[in-house]
């Protein structure tokens, strides 16, 4: 197997696109992520979200960085970890709040809840529960455009834990071999729940590990949201031009727990602080105050957009009707007539 | 850990808990391992301290890896250490699938008698949290289809406590089904307790009306709509069958042959579940005592919704439980 | 002013305990401050406040545990905003209990139930989760969810006339007895016949002890080979019996049609004031008719031994059981003329459950003075039998048929019986016999004198 080369994703002559009002766009991508990150942790701590909730602040750089190379034709498929790649997506806020809350009008009918975000006409295959358990499946909808010959790619996200499953080892090695338009993200946050990556992986270098299968592999620096960007913007590129499957080791931390349900006695408070120093929406506004003259009474002004947009969101999300229980035994099988 | 632990009556996950310890000091061949069960203290909670007492080679923490460790545990049980391998929810051990039935339960068999696997599987079970469909069925039936495996479901703080021991002393692979909704149920375990009789079913409450055969974590709903039913003078007797494989069907047949009618209440599917099992058992052994059809309580045919609503429709319920015994009854 | 309440930390937690509190009355506190310890029974976890402000007074001591949603400490919120109209604020604890957790309201509030309604049978007179259930009877449990394809059971309204639908244990209850299913009356769904309404029928309050189940069928058992012995013997001993019948005895047979409209509608008349066990069939009253007429007609009750006719000084009218698996016997019903219909009945019962038990006494076997067979319900209109040495006469009674009966001159569609009588001729001829019919006819028209 000849190991493939590729220039380093940070020299490159993509850069990011749009430059000073790009930046304000990401910066209120990201404060719309961590708003409403927020908001579910009230709104759990109520008794109004319920089950396993799994929140992404800390991490809104690597949802939001992401996406902004992916286009509307590729396809998504993530973790239970997945709230900011919803939005990030493009899933209306009322949809996944609404998804949460159990009503009919969230993104799954209020079938699936906090871990199972889905909607197929933004070609977002969900949040999946089981780790790895999204990553053959994504290598599936990769190998779909490429016997039909679209230009797409598919977008799967993990996080490190996902990587000592075989699920991963299988799919990374079959990519490779059919040469898959696959871009994998591992969201690496060093920890799986509880465990530190050190514990998890005797080679925690996760991105020389993925190498070994002959994906063209790059560790980056997951709190950056240009950084992760550009590098996402390069991989997609050679994705799309057929140089076969990418893995992107996003290096990142969560501020929170591993779910609601976890009290986070495994980390020490000093590290958290230590993190906390490279929150990606500070990284951003630091550089913007620095580069584009941005100041407070900006700042004030996308977080009061963000604001209304969430208000909007949980009041639209509140108003959603609940599924009566005589429709339980819907979508189990497809309707006659409905198959593609 | 902040603060000192307010003092609380014991909970089914202290009695499993209790199990494990007394386990590993009793035989230093006994080992756990799984995902998040040292440091973390088990995904559940219930391995919480352990790690401290016996030390990280007796209590392992694992990758996540199903497939790996469950069979990890399958070759360290051959070489004659007693293994418990904890897998977070039953819905991961689906990961593990080809481990525990393609090795533990058939190498002895296959082996023609030489290579026996006295290994313990422990793992979640159940809905009722709203967890959705991936971290919430009850697959039980499913492992009790398996020649060659034991499969337990303690039910009460009791079994929880005193079903661990005998799972350690069995030459063969025994799957401990945990239901989540019964972690936080409190109790005092009987301290004199023996160990559980592995084969035999236990009749929980008596009646003479009807029997309601259930195990794991319907036995509380099971009870309570006997309660509900007693209130109209239909005395129910109910059969907790906890040992769902081998069935011990003696004790639920014993108890309709007295009642002459059964409900059987089940948290999994239906079809072709355990529950058409134990019918299938009171039609062939217990016919001529039938005095109404065998009924059956299941979880609906549906993968487990989020919902609130909708996981309560999804689920075996107390008023459904009664509404079939009523039935039963006529 | 603000609600500091215990929060859901967990998917399964309803109840907290509260370890230790990191605030204290005067403190200021921001939104997402670390303010408490609280003990999930999983872990001890720290907790946020949602709100800036001034604590204002802690409501709850370390130590105690509470419900998700009680509130546990008041925080005064500073705002430039004016205070938000009261009836905003969240719900306070609710005096006299500790009411209910949020996720219980939400029910109650889906649910359209008045929590002030509700009787709390949770921790300290709590409203659970439960309780709001049970005062919604059938909205979240109890009522069909989905209509499905197919009834689950399978259970349907079979096609009337085809055969009684009864539980496999009415039936082993009802074979037993020796009674017929169609005669009984079901309580059970659609209709089917449970072992209460047998039992009521046969009159046994408490069921006996129930004899072993029979064993399945496996072709060579040592019980299949005695029993299909014991067939065989059976089967021989009838059939020397009346093969002796046929050799030595000098049959005449005669046969005559009976209406039974009086009869069948002055039983529905009785039988419809009447609790099912005391209810009567046709077969009472054909009986009864068949041994006072057999009272009247002499000449045909008795033996026929050492060339001669001995008459009987009562009638003993024997009854013709199949046995299950073959075979025939003719027990005895003791003075049956003296016997009302509801009592015939009952000793019918019991003689055909024991005969088929294997448990007759010696003088029911030998003691019949004239004997009745019935293969009505065999769907037979007419039995011309063979006599049973000997004795001197059979009744043969067929099927009740609806035929076409003129009476007065008037036809109409009734109810009748076909009667049959096979005698000895060497001991009456058939002027006697034709008595004997008519005196049965007679008798059937005036049921309530039987």
């Amino acid at each position: 197997m000849t190991r493939r080369t590729a220039a380093d994703p940070h020299r490159g002559s993509l850069g990011p696109p749009g430059g000073r009002e790009h930046r304000h766009d990401l910066l209120r991508e990201m404060l719309r992520i961590r708003r409403f990150e927020e908001r579910c942790v009230e709104l759990y701590s109520a008794g109004e979200i319920r089950g396993f909730v799994h929140l992404c602040i800390g991490e809104e750089a690597v949802s939001v960085g992401v996406h902004q190379a992916l286009t509307p034709e590729d396809s998504v498929v993530t973790t239970y970890r997945e709230h900011g790649h919803a939005l990030a997506r493009g899933i209306p806020m009322a949809a996944v709040l609404a998804e949460m809350l159990g009503r009919v009008t969230g993104c799954s009918r209020g079938r699936g809840g906090s871990m199972h975000l889905f909607d197929v006409g933004r070609r977002f295959y969900g949040g999946h529960g089981i780790v790895a358990g999204g990553i053959p499946v994504a290598a599936g909808l990769a190998l779909a455009d490429r016997m039909r010959g679209r230009p797409n790619l598919t977008c799967c996200f993990f996080g490190d834990g996902a990587v000592a499953e075989g699920e991963f080892h299988e799919t990374a090695n079959l990519a490779a071999l059919w040469d898959l338009p696959l871009l994998m993200v591992c969201e690496n946050n060093l920890y799986a729940m509880g465990t530190p990556l050190a514990r998890e992986h005797a080679q925690i270098d996760l991105a020389a590990r993925a190498a070994s299968y002959g994906l063209v592999a790059w560790a980056v620096d997951g709190m950056d949201v240009l950084a992760v960007e550009r590098a996402v913007r390069r991989a997609a590129q050679a994705v799309r031009e057929g140089a076969g499957p990418y893995f992107l080791e996003l290096r990142t931390y969560r501020f929170r727990a591993h779910s609601m349900y976890d009290p986070d006695l495994y980390r020490d408070k000093a590290e958290i602080e230590q993190w906390k120093q490279r929150d990606p929406i500070t990284l951003l506004t630091d550089r913007m105050r620095a580069e584009d003259g941005f100041d407070d009474a900006g700042l004030d002004l996308v977080e009061k957009e963000v604001s209304e947009e969430l208000e909007r969101a949980v009041e639209e999300a509140g108003k959603g009707g609940l599924e009566p229980p005589e429709d339980l035994l819907r979508f189990v099988y497809s309707p006659a007539g409905e198959r593609p | 850990m902040t603060g000192a632990k307010a003092a609380r009556e014991p909970t089914y996950r202290d009695a499993l808990r209790e199990a494990l310890r007394e386990a590993l000091a009793a035989d230093e061949r006994v080992f756990l391992m799984g995902e998040d069960v040292g440091r973390y203290g088990g995904a559940f909670g219930v391995s919480l301290g352990l790690l401290d007492e016996f030390g990280p080679d007796r209590v392992r923490d694992t990758p996540l890896s199903e497939s790996a460790f469950v069979g990890a545990g399958v070759g360290a049980a051959i070489a004659g250490l007693r293994p418990i391998v904890e897998v977070m929810t039953v819905n991961f051990s689906l990961l593990a699938l080809d481990q525990i039935l393609n090795n533990a339960a058939t190498l002895l068999h296959m082996s023609g008698g030489q290579v026996a696997v006295p290994l313990v599987i422990r793992m979640t079970t159940g809905a009722g949290r709203q967890l959705a469909a991936q971290h919430s069925h009850s697959l039980e039936g499913w492992y009790a289809h398996i020649p060659g495996i034991r499969v337990l479901a303690p039910a009460t703080l009791d079994d929880a406590r005193y079903m661990l021991a005998p799972a350690l002393a069995d030459p063969d692979p025994v799957v401990i089904f945990e239901h989540g909704s019964l972690y936080n149920v409190t109790g005092t375990p009987d301290p004199g307790a023996a160990p559980v009789d592995l084969d035999s079913a236990a009749v929980r409450r008596a009646g003479s009306d009807v029997t309601l055969i259930t195990h794991g974590g319907s036995l509380g709903k099971a009870l309570e709509a006997a309660e509900r039913l007693a209130t109209d003078s239909i005395e129910a007797e109910v059969v907790d069958l906890r040992t769902l494989r081998p069935l011990d069907d003696a004790t639920a047949l014993a108890s309709v042959a007295r009642t002459h009618r059964a409900v059987v209440i089940d948290e999994g599917w239906r079809t072709a579940g355990l529950s058409a099992e134990v019918a299938a058992r009171i039609a062939e052994q217990g016919f001529y005592d039938l005095d109404a059809p065998v009924e059956r309580v299941c979880g609906a045919e549906v993968p487990v919704p989020y919902a609130r609503q909708l996981e309560e429709a999804a689920l075996p319920q107390v008023a459904g439980i009664v509404a079939a015994a009523r039935r039963a009854v006529g | 002013m603000a609600e500091f309440t215990m929060p859901a930390l967990g998917a399964d937690m309803t109840e907290g305990t509260l370890l230790e509190w990191l605030v204290h009355p005067g403190d200021r506190v921001a939104r997402g401050d670390i303010v408490a310890v609280v003990d999930t029974a999983k872990a001890a976890i720290e907790v946020e406040c949602f709100e800036t402000g001034t604590v204002e007074r802690l409501l709850v001591e370390p130590g105690a545990t509470v419900p998700v949603g009680a509130a546990m400490a008041v925080i005064d919120t500073v705002k430039s905003a004016p205070e938000p109209a009261p009836g905003l604020a969240p719900e306070p604890a609710r005096a006299g209990g500790p009411g209910a957790t949020p996720l219980v309201r939400h029910l109650a509030e889906d649910s359209g139930v008045d929590l002030a309604a509700v009787h709390g049978t949770g921790p300290g007179g709590r409203i659970t989760r439960a309780d709001v259930v049970a005062a919604v009877p059938g909205k979240w449990t109890g009522k069909r969810q989905v209509a499905p394809r197919r009834p689950a059971t399978g259970a349907q309204a079979l096609p009337s006339g085809s055969r009684v639908r009864a539980t496999p244990l009415a039936r082993r209850v009802a074979a037993e007895a020796g009674l017929d299913l169609a005669t009984v009356t079901g309580t059970g769904t659609d209709g089917a016949v449970r072992v209460s309404d047998v039992r009521a029928v046969i009159g046994t309050a408490s069921p006996p002890t129930p004899p072993p189940t029979p064993p399945a069928p496996s072709p060579e058992s040592a019980q299949t080979r005695a029993a299909a012995d014991r067939q065989q013997a059976m089967r021989r001993a009838v059939g020397d019996l009346m093969a002796r019948s046929k050799r030595e005895i000098p049959h005449y047979y005669l046969s005559t049609t009976v209406g039974l409209s009086p009869a069948i509608d002055w039983l529905r008349a009785r039988n419809r004031q009447l609790p099912v066990s005391k209810r009567l069939v046709p077969a009472a009253l054909l009986l009864k008719a068949a041994a006072l007429a057999a009272r009247e007609v002499p000449q045909l009750n008795g033996f026929w031994t050492d060339g001669g006719f001995v008459r009987a000084p009562a009638v003993h009218l024997g009854v013709a059981v199949a046995l299950r698996g073959g075979g025939l016997v003719a027990p005895a019903i003791h003075d049956a003329a003296d016997l009302s219909p509801a009592e015939l009945m009952a000793r019918l019962r019991d003689l055909v459950t024991r005969a088929r038990a294997g448990r007759l006494r010696g003088s029911e076997t030998t003691d019949p003075t004239i004997t009745v067979t019935s293969l009505g319900d065999q769907g037979v209109e007419a039995v011309f039998g063979v006599i049973y040495p000997p004795q001197v006469a059979l009744v043969g009674l067929g099927r009740v048929v609806e035929r076409p009966w003129a009476v007065d001159g008037m036809l109409g569609v009734r109810p009748v019986v076909t009667a049959t009588l096979s005698a000895d001729h060497r001991a009456s001829d058939g002027a006697t016999g034709a008595r004997y019919l008519a005196a049965l006819d007679r008798l059937l028209q005036k049921p309530e004198e039987l």
